[in-house]
């Protein structure tokens, strides 16, 4: 099953605010993931967003849930900026757990 | 306490400034300026309302002959936060596209809020505003999360049309740095504390690298960085050191390198500025000199992975060669 969920009606146009992050991680894509769901995370409308709400939208799937997290996290509508932003929070989150 | 402000509220001369801070008998404060021209950066202007609301309207005065240039201070509402009127009469300028006065944010919905209404104020374009709300957020954010500052995080802005750049002040009077990073990290002095503050992946809620599922550790970097790209100075104060990125010379053609380690920087420092409890964050874009944000963010993101990576080296097991 694929749950898709629009960032901008949780975080608006400029999505910083960690709390919303959180609530979003806990309550619906740990949730979907764990349950082998897909999850799309659509940014239509989102200009920026900051490094600090994307990891705490999408690091700890990445630590807890690996391989099911990257088979099954989908970003949509991003801009080049959140692009970069969810980039590099991969490339740390794997340098982090990778050999340790 | 006292507080003088200057003809010269820079960032190139904020070190000066926290050295000539008196913040002895810290429940009244004494605001004074030069008497000829006031110039204040919004750093010296959130680090006088900290003090300000901390002590109370009634105990914080702007003391002394106060020149008209400091109708600024008026404008930006560092009067109305002490026991002091504003001697100064004008016509109120309209704040779209100049300023962001004193604002106090003590929640995230608070800042939210703040990010949403008051920066587009600044009228820049949506690439330029883009940077300012990353900044601020991710500033604010430090403050509402680890500061414990009762009186949240106290910020001002200010664009320069002339020479296209924006300034911004974040102040709050919590538990400080050096306090924040005590449980993991013990620092063994302040400047110590800032500097591994200002390291990649070193955050105050865990030792674990990559972070907690909230903190990784690269909101102060990233700004530090985006500063020192964009070709500008970055301030960071907190107890009694004070780190200043100092300008990236024009003339050194190229994005400038970043470095993990804050001392690679060019840089001043002092362990000798008067001992502020809570923590001053400021920084200076020149929106002229900023490559494309994703770019920008690239180098960034490059030199974050590199310092982890190199993090877990130093503690690999190594031979015993005998």
């Amino acid at each position: 099953m694929k749950k898709i969920f629009k960032i901008r009606k949780y975080a608006g146009d400029f999505a910083e605010n960690k709390d919303i992050a959180k609530e979003l991680r806990i309550e619906k894509i740990m949730p979907a993931l764990s349950k082998h769901n897909e999850v799309v995370l659509d940014f239509d409308g989102v200009n920026g967003a900051t490094q600090s709400f994307i990891h705490a939208l999408i690091s700890d799937p990445i630590r807890e849930l690996q391989d099911v997290a990257f088979d099954n996290l989908f970003y949509k509508n991003t801009n080049d900026n959140i692009r970069e932003i969810i980039s590099i929070v991969y490339r740390y989150m794997q340098e982090s757990f990778r050999n340790s | 306490m006292k507080i003088f402000l200057s003809n010269q509220g820079n960032l190139r001369n904020f070190k000066r400034f926290a050295e000539s801070l008196d913040l002895s008998r810290s429940n009244k404060l004494e605001i004074k300026t030069h008497t000829k021209w006031v110039t204040v950066h919004p750093a010296n202007l959130v680090l006088a309302a900290a003090l300000a609301i901390q002590v109370g309207k009634k105990n914080a005065e702007i003391v002394g002959y106060v020149p008209e240039t400091g109708r600024y201070l008026d404008r930006m509402g560092l009067y109305s936060l002490t026991k002091t009127s504003s001697p100064f009469v004008y016509h109120k300028k309209e704040e779209a596209g100049r300023f962001v006065p004193i604002k106090i944010i003590k929640t995230s919905k608070n800042q939210s809020r703040f990010i949403t209404d008051v920066i587009p104020l600044l009228h820049l374009s949506e690439e330029n505003a883009t940077i300012v709300k990353y900044v601020i957020g991710e500033l604010v954010r430090n403050v509402l999360e680890h500061s414990f500052a009762q009186n949240g995080a106290i910020v001002a802005a200010q664009y320069y049309k002339k020479t296209n750049r924006v300034s911004i002040g974040i102040c709050d009077t919590g538990i400080g740095i050096w306090k924040s990073l005590q449980t993991y990290w013990h620092p063994k002095n302040d400047i110590a504390a800032l500097k591994l503050a200002l390291t990649p992946g070193i955050t105050g809620t865990t030792r674990r690298e990559g972070g907690t599922a909230e903190n990784a550790g690269a909101g102060l970097f990233f700004i530090k960085s985006i500063a020192k790209i964009t070709r500008n100075y970055f301030v960071i104060y907190s107890g009694n050191a004070e780190y200043t990125l100092l300008k990236h010379k024009k003339r050194i053609k190229g994005m400038p390198r970043l470095y993990a380690d804050p001392d690679r920087d060019p840089h001043s420092d002092t362990s000798k500025a008067a001992n502020f409890q809570g923590t001053l964050v400021a920084v200076d874009i020149s929106l002229d000199e900023t490559p494309e944000f994703n770019d920008l963010l690239a180098s960034i993101g490059k030199v974050y992975d590199k310092a982890i990576r190199e993090r877990k080296r130093a503690r690999y097991r190594i031979p015993k060669f005998i």
